[in-house]
């Protein structure tokens, strides 16, 4: 049926899309509906798509080498029936959300804006969602649009990599980065060392934000994290989806700094939806259940990262290349210092404020001098090296690796972890424990 | 509210078929009409069958066996003696009207789609199925956004299924040319189907009230006169200006963000749109009308149509703007007299 005749767009609900968009397109159309015209509000403001440029690094794969092609996932339908929306194609649009019902007949979203786009024939619409529903669950559905969409318009620079990826260790074969901001998960590779873009989900975080403080306060948590356990589906409810994953909340520097909570994971939703809120979780990281599906092969427990920023800093390769050979030059500086036996330059490595959590700097200094007093000579092997930039900031970086020690009276290897922080140019030890 | 519609829409066509009818049909047709009036179905259909049977291809007499089928709950059967209507005269578009009715009665509201698509195929100028069709995508609309939300609408559903048969006849205006739709006969009554199947010349319909449009949009409010005192025989020239006055009021009352005065002018029994109490209803109301800075209704093209001296129905275009919103709908109230004041017993989107 032609509804649609000439064009003009009301922009009603530009702040809907916040301060992201750019160069919003002021639209709106009318459908001529036998001699009655039904003004349609607007309710979305879009953008078309653009392919961002890319680079040797962190460059967005062919769309043969990616994990899953990013046409035809539910997200990508969803906006694209919102573009044909734009383009004033609304019978075009219904029958893209009609086919993305059929693939995903829980797509909640999908819903609302197929509602929205059979409203549109019967009468002026306003927002998004004609429908006095309950307050909250409508809002929670109007961000989740707005998140999805801010996605394609404002697309991640993934010709630049996140600053945290700055070196992983042979054996790590991914890394996920979490914006929580933008709701979104970014798969990463270790591809010769070097992070390489894989796939990026839309993720639904805690209900009262990033920075979790304390148990109970439903914030996602914000740090360097690893995943530490896989919980198959078949020991959970159905409330977590495909399965979960739980990270290392609170880390060594969480409990140094008093924060406390427990249970932060990765995983699925209820199976009665396709997604969540994008803030809608007690602190948790929750992915669509495919995508937990898709995410879930790239994870190996006790080894995968997990960096979880409310901002995630992009940096080009040149910048990316000078942080990391800047903190490798200091770590090699430590074992040296160490293997050297002076004591004093040992310790010039550890910052003032270090701390193992039960030793200060004096009570560590002090045990290492007595210890290298009997030492009359010491070797040390770093293996398995993996460094990564502490979101938020502190200018801090997580370093992990194999430690094989030997000296004249006594050898043992160990997995260490430490805390390094970023004074002026140089980084110094704030934290060293077993890993 | 939609299907209230469908339903009434539903009633006029049964009346179409019946007044176009031969002198002799026509009698045997109200007749059935009498005892479908009195609930009396099972005779009604007695007949109806009677009257078949020495005219099996009788377009109006099928057609009113179908609604007397949907009056008991036959929808099965009803929706058999429409399809089979849509087959032998595909160029009607009231059964496959009805038909959609009944289809949208079971929520298959997909088939109801088609079926008023294909009604205005033949008949582009079916004012009721493009409004049932308005309907069914405002039906269709509700569902994805129950599915949104995850409300479960069953029970309403069911609710919606009752008044629907309940209002398949209204006992007010059965014998009168429906005046909320007058285009709605015209077609019908000049179809050469229904004269081959009574090849006499068609009696005109008896002409009724007809609708009485008063068009105050270049009028400010003020001018209109108030008369707040009417009486039971007065011109209905004052009658019609008392509602547009009391249209206007209304708005006005809505511009000024005067819930008091706004609710003040729905009647006790006004019919809320989704069959909510009334408090909840108002308090919804009182949200809407307090949460906009600034609040502006005008209307315009107003049509009053007067059913009798209680009852009447206006019909406008209804201008709203607040913040950026800004919209132009076709509204309809259907108005009740209580002493003096007439009130909204109905508020409806469309005419």
């Amino acid at each position: 049926m032609a509804y649609s005749a000439r064009a003009r767009w009301v922009v009603s609900t530009l702040t809907m899309l916040g301060k992201h968009t750019r160069m919003a397109r002021t639209l709106a159309f009318c459908s001529q509906h036998r001699g009655k015209l039904l003004v349609l509000g607007t309710w979305l403001v879009l953008l078309p798509l653009t392919e961002p440029p890319a680079t040797a690094m962190g460059s967005r794969p062919s769309s043969a080498a990616s994990s899953r092609s990013v046409a035809n996932t539910p997200e990508a339908m969803l906006v694209q029936s919102l573009l044909d929306i734009q383009n004033n194609r609304l019978d075009v649009a219904l029958k893209q959300i009609n086919t993305l019902l059929s693939i995903s007949p829980n797509f909640r979203l999908a819903h609302l804006i197929r509602g929205d786009l059979l409203m549109a024939r019967t009468r002026a619409i306003a927002t998004l969602g004609n429908t006095p529903g309950p307050a909250n669950q409508l809002f929670d559905l109007r961000d989740e649009a707005r998140v999805r969409l801010q996605h394609y318009l404002d697309p991640a620079p993934l010709d630049l990599v996140p600053e945290y990826l700055l070196q992983f260790d042979p054996g790590q074969r991914n890394a996920i980065v979490v914006d929580t901001n933008k709701s979104r998960l970014y798969l990463y590779k270790n591809e010769n060392g070097e992070p390489r873009y894989v796939a990026d989900y839309y993720i639904t975080s805690g209900k009262n934000g990033a920075e979790k403080l304390k148990e109970g306060d439903h914030r996602t948590p914000v740090g360097v994290y690893f995943v530490v356990g896989d919980l198959p589906k078949a020991k959970l409810s159905d409330f977590y989806g495909e399965g979960a994953f739980p990270i290392n909340y609170p880390n060594e520097w969480d409990k140094r700094l008093g924060k406390n909570g427990h249970g932060i994971w990765l995983h699925g939703v209820p199976s009665n939806t396709y997604s969540r809120a994008p803030r809608a979780s007690s602190g948790c990281v929750v992915l669509a259940n495919e995508d937990l599906k898709s995410v879930e092969k790239f994870l190996q427990v006790g080894h995968t990262p997990v960096i979880i920023s409310n901002d995630v800093a992009w940096i080009d390769r040149k910048a990316w290349k000078i942080q990391r050979d800047s903190i490798d030059r200091d770590i090699d500086a430590w074992r040296r210092d160490w293997e050297s036996r002076n004591t004093d330059r040992y310790l010039s490595h550890y910052a003032a404020q270090f701390s193992t959590g039960e030793q200060s700097l004096a009570a560590w200094a002090a045990q290492k001098r007595a210890v290298n007093a009997s030492k009359t000579s010491v070797k040390i092997k770093l293996s398995n090296i993996s460094v990564f930039r502490y979101p938020g900031k502190e200018n801090m970086a997580v370093v992990t690796f194999d430690q094989d020690y030997r000296s004249n009276n006594l050898s043992n290897q160990m997995r260490k972890r430490q805390y390094w922080m970023q004074e002026g140019d140089t980084w110094k030890i704030v934290f060293e424990g077993a890993a | 509210m939609t299907l209230t519609r469908i339903a009434s829409a539903f009633a006029i066509t049964t009346f179409c078929f019946a007044v176009t009818s031969l002198p002799a049909h026509a009698d045997e047709l109200q007749d059935i009409q009498a005892l479908v009036k009195q609930g009396n179905y099972p005779q009604a259909l007695d007949r109806t069958n009677g009257y078949l049977a020495s005219r099996p291809k009788d377009a109006q007499g099928r057609f009113l066996k179908g609604v007397i089928l949907t009056e008991q709950n036959k929808t099965a059967e009803a929706i058999k003696v429409f399809t089979a209507l849509t087959e032998d005269y595909p160029e009607l578009p009231e059964p496959y009207n009805n038909l959609a009715v009944l289809y949208a009665s079971q929520q298959q509201y997909d088939k109801a789609r088609l079926a008023l698509e294909t009604a205005i195929q033949t008949h582009p100028s079916y004012a009721t199925a493009h409004e049932n069709l308005g309907d069914i995508y405002a039906k269709m609309a509700s569902q994805a956004y129950d599915r949104a939300l995850q409300l479960d609408k069953s029970n309403t559903a069911a609710q919606t299924k009752l008044s629907l048969i309940k209002e398949i006849f209204p006992v007010n205006n059965r014998f009168q040319r429906p005046t909320i739709k007058p285009s709605v006969a015209a077609p019908v009554a000049a179809k050469p189907v229904v004269v081959a199947a009574a090849p006499k010349p068609i009696t005109p319909p008896p002409v009724q009230t007809a609708p009485v449009a008063i068009k105050p949009a270049e009028k400010p409010l003020e001018k209109i006169t108030e008369k707040s005192v009417e009486k039971a025989d007065i011109p209905k020239q004052d009658t019609n200006q008392a509602i547009v006055s009391m249209v206007n009021k209304w708005a006005h009352a809505w511009s000024n963000k005067n819930t008091r005065e706004y609710l003040s002018h729905y009647a006790a029994d006004f019919k809320t749109p989704k069959g909510e109490s009334r408090a909840e209803w108002e308090n919804l109301r009182k949200e809407r009308i307090s949460t906009p800075k600034k609040i502006q209704v005008g209307v315009s093209a107003l049509k009053v149509t007067l059913k009798d001296e209680h009852r009447a129905s206006v019909t406008f275009r209804q201008h709203y703007m607040a913040g950026a919103l800004n919209t132009s709908t076709t509204k309809t109230l259907v108005l009740i007299k209580s002493g003096d004041t007439w009130l909204i017993q109905q508020e409806r989107v469309g005419s």
